[in-house]
């Protein structure tokens, strides 16, 4: 099982999310509500330190355990796809305080709202996959 | 010991997440959560409805065993690391949770409001979660990411797309916060 580390990563990162308080729904309330620095502290200085590192992926100076060069995927590039529905998650993020990865973690939480948030979080995705044709780019 | 039980500041999050990227991209892969979504539905058999579904899920396992790892960090953390689930909230945002009718605010994680077991099987609020639900895998789906594969990943490799989508996250979560939530409380 060579994914293993991805598991035990996963772990790592749902604790850091935990003891960070960054899947507490009065953490993102207070965020949107500019009440607090502490989740844009967790999300710039996250951002900010990431920034770095990609610009050593990007020079090559650290490759992946392969030796192969690391090259973070291109983003889709839509204009309204993006804005749309990045203001459709922003809404279901700003009622629920759950956004994709912290689901998962709640459910070690709350496994029953949980439950409910990623229910509807795969009928969203479904229903994207069956009109995505159709919706504006 | 004590450093694990107390809650963790900004300055500790920040760092401990951009490393959660570097060892995702060192592993061979692109740092997201939301392309499970669209796996899991894969997986339950969505290819025989729309063909956006009919893809090889095997290629996504690393990611499927991350999200078990979340599952069980978030179990570990709730079990064994919060011993003391106090938030340390600004006294105006308890204030105006308070006056919204919200008990209890800021020594628990999660609104008894939103995820008591009353609550959840309530009609009300049992739309409301699957609602937001519906919203966060539509809504990510149609961006492209979410909080970590735009807000974490887009946004440090200067992305503009990555940008707009957080911009969009923005404004739909102060709608949230300003204007939805005090209605629906």
């Amino acid at each position: 099982m060579k994914n293993i580390k991805f598991l035990i990563l996963g772990v790592f990162f749902a604790i850091v999310l935990s003891k960070t308080q960054a899947i507490s729904w009065y953490r993102f309330y207070e965020m949107f509500r500019f009440q607090s620095f502490h989740m844009f502290g967790i999300i710039g200085g996250a951002v900010v330190i990431s920034a770095i590192i990609m610009q050593l992926f990007k020079s090559g100076k650290i490759k992946d355990i392969n030796g192969n060069k690391i090259v973070p995927k291109p983003k889709k590039k839509g204009f309204i796809s993006t804005i749309l529905g990045g203001t459709l998650f922003g809404l279901g993020w700003g009622i629920s305080g759950a956004c994709a990865a912290p689901i998962f973690v709640i459910l070690g939480f709350k496994p029953l709202p949980a439950l409910i948030l990623l229910i509807g979080a795969l009928l969203g995705a479904f229903l994207y996959g069956v009109v995505s044709k159709k919706l504006p780019n | 010991m004590d450093f694990i039980l107390q809650p963790w500041p900004w300055y500790v999050g920040g760092p401990l997440i951009a490393l959660s990227l570097f060892l995702y991209f060192y592993f061979g892969k692109n740092f997201g959560a939301s392309t499970n979504f669209e796996t899991l539905c894969t997986m339950a058999g969505a290819g025989k409805v729309s063909d956006y579904f009919k893809k090889d899920w095997k290629e996504r396992d690393f990611a499927l065993l991350f999200v078990v790892g979340l599952i069980i960090g978030g179990f570990i953390s709730a079990m064994y690391l919060i011993p003391n689930k106090n938030i340390d909230l600004n006294p105006k945002t308890v204030q105006e949770l308070t006056d919204l009718g919200f008990s209890n605010v800021a020594n628990q994680y999660f609104p008894d409001e939103i995820f008591s077991k009353e609550v959840v099987l309530s009609l009300k609020g049992f739309l409301i979660l699957i609602l937001s639900g519906v919203l966060i895998g539509f809504g990510t789906r149609y961006a492209g990411g979410c909080t970590s594969g735009h807000a974490i990943t887009g946004l440090s490799s200067l992305q503009l797309p990555s940008l707009l989508a957080v911009i969009g996250f923005f404004i739909g979560g102060i709608i949230a916060a300003w204007f939805i939530i005090p209605v629906l409380f």
